[in-house]
């Protein structure tokens, strides 16, 4: 009766041997193929000589070194996959298993238990830590700045998630309805004199109202069909601003809306100002800082209507539209209602970071609405793990806040030489960056949905049960 | 009579339902009762048109002629064929499932039962404004929804995988929680489309248990199409044979067992007969 012992004893030192030789094969392979693209693109330098004829400068050397760097990356690429795979085969997953599993905490758990105190704490003290970081208020401008500039992109994700993350509606033209909000502020301003605190809440509604307008024709569409045509919405709002110079300023543009005030009062250096009123020293820093709170509160607001939302009745049938449309029509659920509340609220989020944007720059133009905007804003959602509040938060700071790194590395200069700018490599990274995320983490960020109501127990959903809406 | 006595009362009167897609007939002049209170199988070869027949009634195809009639207990009258897709269910509180399981994989057991409930949902949560600041009465009308959901829940043995998404049920479980979701809508007439296929014997017993308990607890009548003979024929109180688009045969289950035509369809025909009827039309 021991018989089985040993066998059951050898089991577990079964593990799926790394196939050495394969995978020295495959990183040869692409070694090959770099060899066979480099030959005609990097192996000569055409360089013109003193008699102004063509020489041909030989750089084997350089080859040999891209060469034998794609050969080592993919040898790591394959070893750290062969071994991650043999771990795996090795640890139950706790969807195949039919009792409990430990299962450890999910990438959506861990982050929001450390992440979010974190985040919030850094986003409030944000301008504190600027300032103490670089010595000095207003030295600290760039950097707050830039904060302003992460913070509308996230509100802007957030707005989008509505559209995209929640209702499954893909949306190439919600650039559109930034432009609308901040068209809405600086033609209401400089018009009739509006104050920020009434346009605010009256581009929001525009926006929202130019959703519905677009939604009403557009809705019918589904997946291909309504990108392409949300994209066209886009282009035709740019243009008409273009055009229309009567009314929009063409592509000039609006300049010398009135700033921010502080509930009324200006941010001037005058009698009646904020800094004289409260009887301080004026800095032009207080009201720069006071946008940076603002467009905080703006992006926090956005993100709690969100939150709340889904856990109310529209919020489920939104995301029951992205999971199966069909369906939700048996269920006596009017569709077309549903996906317009999502396009109209995910506008109306969009005209307040216009207004916003409006406001801070004090000039507007077509030119600050293109395509690449709607792009980078879909790609922060996308990236984020479509639905994700945290996970968009954490994509556009990556996306934003990324390439303003990269002008600070000055100090790669004595590397590689005087010459370097490293702002020439954004696209390249750009590129680089959404690859890995392909390879690594093709949901997003962090894929996980967390259910809107729960009876006993709160689980995490796994990306790969959650469909991504298909129109 | 032998019929049902129940079709005196019908929930709904199919009268000349016809349905065309270019040349092709799915559906030719069919009519048909479901009584109330009944549990009516609607049956027939692959191809028939049974479940073109079901679109049309729960609003997914417009039918070219006929007319649908659906009436509730209180009187009122639906034209079903003149709603639009979702008021079918909303207003004339016709409920179904589907023949290729469509549940919200990606939401958990207990979300897609309260999907199932968004239009009374909705009206509470004053068309979300009263939800949004979290008025009292919004969270009374979502407790009693969990708890409707919940009952349903035990009814068909899957409380304890409330909190798991639909997707990772088996697929016995994931059938008889669409027929929960259904349900939950409350509806006077519940399409159920191969609710059987798929299920071994075990679960199919079970399931004729749950559509028995739907028949006489819930005031809800019952309309399917099954292939699973030992289904229909054991709980159908009528049933409603077609083939090739047309109605064949209409009676208890005994009546339509034993009816010739039903057992052409499904059996076929002998060579001799085959060959007479050539002979008379001269092929």
């Amino acid at each position: 009766m021991s018989a089985p012992a040993p066998a059951l004893a050898a089991a577990p030192a079964a593990r799926p041997a790394l196939d050495l030789q394969a995978i020295l094969k495959d990183a040869l392979l692409f070694a090959l193929v770099t060899f066979g693209l480099c030959v005609p693109v990097v192996a000569y330098r055409t360089d013109l000589s003193s008699t102004s004829a063509l020489d041909l400068t030989p750089r084997w050397g350089l080859v040999a070194i891209l060469c034998g760097l794609v050969f080592l990356a993919r040898l790591a690429q394959r070893l750290i996959l062969a071994s991650r795979d043999a771990r795996r085969a090795l640890t139950p997953s706790p969807r195949q298993a039919t009792e409990a599993v430990d299962a450890t905490p999910n990438a959506a758990q861990s982050v929001s238990r450390f992440g979010l105190p974190l985040f919030l704490g850094v986003a409030l003290t944000f301008p504190l830590l600027a300032a103490l970081g670089t010595g000095g208020l207003s030295e600290s401008r760039y950097w707050i700045d830039l904060g302003i500039l992460i913070l509308t992109y996230v509100m802007l994700g957030w707005g989008l998630n509505i559209v995209v993350g929640l209702a499954g509606l893909l949306d190439l033209g919600y650039v559109a309805f930034y432009a609308v909000g901040a068209y809405s502020y600086a033609l209401l301003s400089t018009t009739f004199g509006l104050s920020f605190w009434i346009c605010l809440p009256l581009a929001g509604l525009f926006a929202a109202l130019w959703g519905m307008i677009l939604g009403f024709p557009v809705l019918r569409l589904r997946g291909d069909y309504l990108a392409i045509v949300t994209l066209a919405f886009g282009e035709i709002i740019r243009l008409v601003l273009i055009n229309w110079s009567d009314f929009s300023g063409g592509a000039a543009g609006i300049s010398s809306i009135p700033r921010i005030t502080f509930f009324g009062l200006p941010f001037t250096a005058d009698e009646d100002g904020f800094a004289a009123s409260l009887g301080i020293p004026f800095s032009p820093m207080h009201r720069v800082v006071f946008l940076y709170y603002l467009i905080l509160v703006l992006a926090l607001i956005t993100n709690l209507v969100t939150l709340r939302l889904r856990r109310l009745p529209i919020g489920r049938a939104w995301e029951a539209l992205r999971e199966d449309e069909i369906a939700c029509r048996s269920l006596g659920i009017n569709t077309t209602n549903t996906k317009l509340t999502a396009f109209a609220l995910g506008a109306m989020f969009g005209g307040f970071a216009g207004s916003f944007f409006a406001v801070r720059q004090s000039f507007v133009s077509p030119e600050s609405f293109n395509f690449l905007e709607s792009a980078i804003i879909l790609a922060i959602v996308v990236l984020g793990g479509m639905g994700s509040q945290i996970g968009v938060a954490i994509a556009a700071v990556a996306m934003v806040g990324g390439p303003e790194l990269l002008r600070n590395l000055d100090f790669l200069k004595p590397v590689f030489g005087e010459h370097f700018d490293p702002n020439e490599y954004r696209l390249l990274l750009f590129g680089l960056a959404m690859v890995v995320m392909m390879i690594w983490r093709p949901r997003g960020l962090i894929s996980e949905r967390s259910p809107s109501v729960v009876l006993k127990e709160r689980k995490a959903i796994s990306g790969s049960l959650v469909k991504e809406g298909h129109g | 009579m032998s019929a049902s006595p129940r079709l005196a009362d019908p929930v709904l009167s199919v009268d000349h339902l016809t349905m065309r897609f270019g040349g092709l007939v799915a559906v030719n002049d069919l009519s048909f009762r479901v009584g109330r209170g009944d549990i009516t199988g609607l049956i027939g070869p692959n191809g028939a048109g049974k479940t073109t027949v079901f679109n049309c009634i729960t609003g997914f195809y417009k039918p070219t002629e006929g007319m649908m009639t659906l009436r509730h207990r209180d009187g009122a009258e639906y034209l079903l064929e003149r709603l639009p897709g979702f008021q079918v269910n909303r207003r004339a509180r016709v409920a179904r499932t589907f023949q290729n399981i469509r549940l919200f994989t990606g939401m958990t057991v207990l979300e897609n039962l309260l999907v199932a409930q968004h239009n009374p949902l909705m009206l509470a949560s004053g068309y979300t404004l009263a939800g949004l600041v979290g008025l009292p009465g919004f969270r009374r009308a979502q407790g009693a929804a969990v708890e409707k959901a919940v009952a349903w829940l035990t009814r068909i043995n899957l409380l304890h995988r409330a909190d798991d998404p639909a997707g990772d049920l088996p697929y016995g479980d994931q059938r008889r929680l669409e027929i929960a979701r259904a349900m939950c809508t409350d509806p006077v007439l519940l399409c159920l489309d191969e609710p059987a296929a798929g299920l071994n014997p075990r679960e199919s017993a079970q399931l004729n248990d749950l559509l028995r308990s739907i028949r006489d607890d819930d005031d809800t009548s019952v309309l399917l199409i099954e292939h699973d003979m030992s289904v229909v024929m054991e709980i159908s109180d009528h049933v409603v044979v077609l083939d090739y688009g047309t109605k064949i045969a209409d009676g208890t289950p005994a009546e339509v067992q034993s009816d010739q035509s039903v057992i052409a369809a499904y059996l076929g025909v002998e060579d001799e007969e085959v060959e007479a009827v050539e002979a008379e039309v001269g092929v």
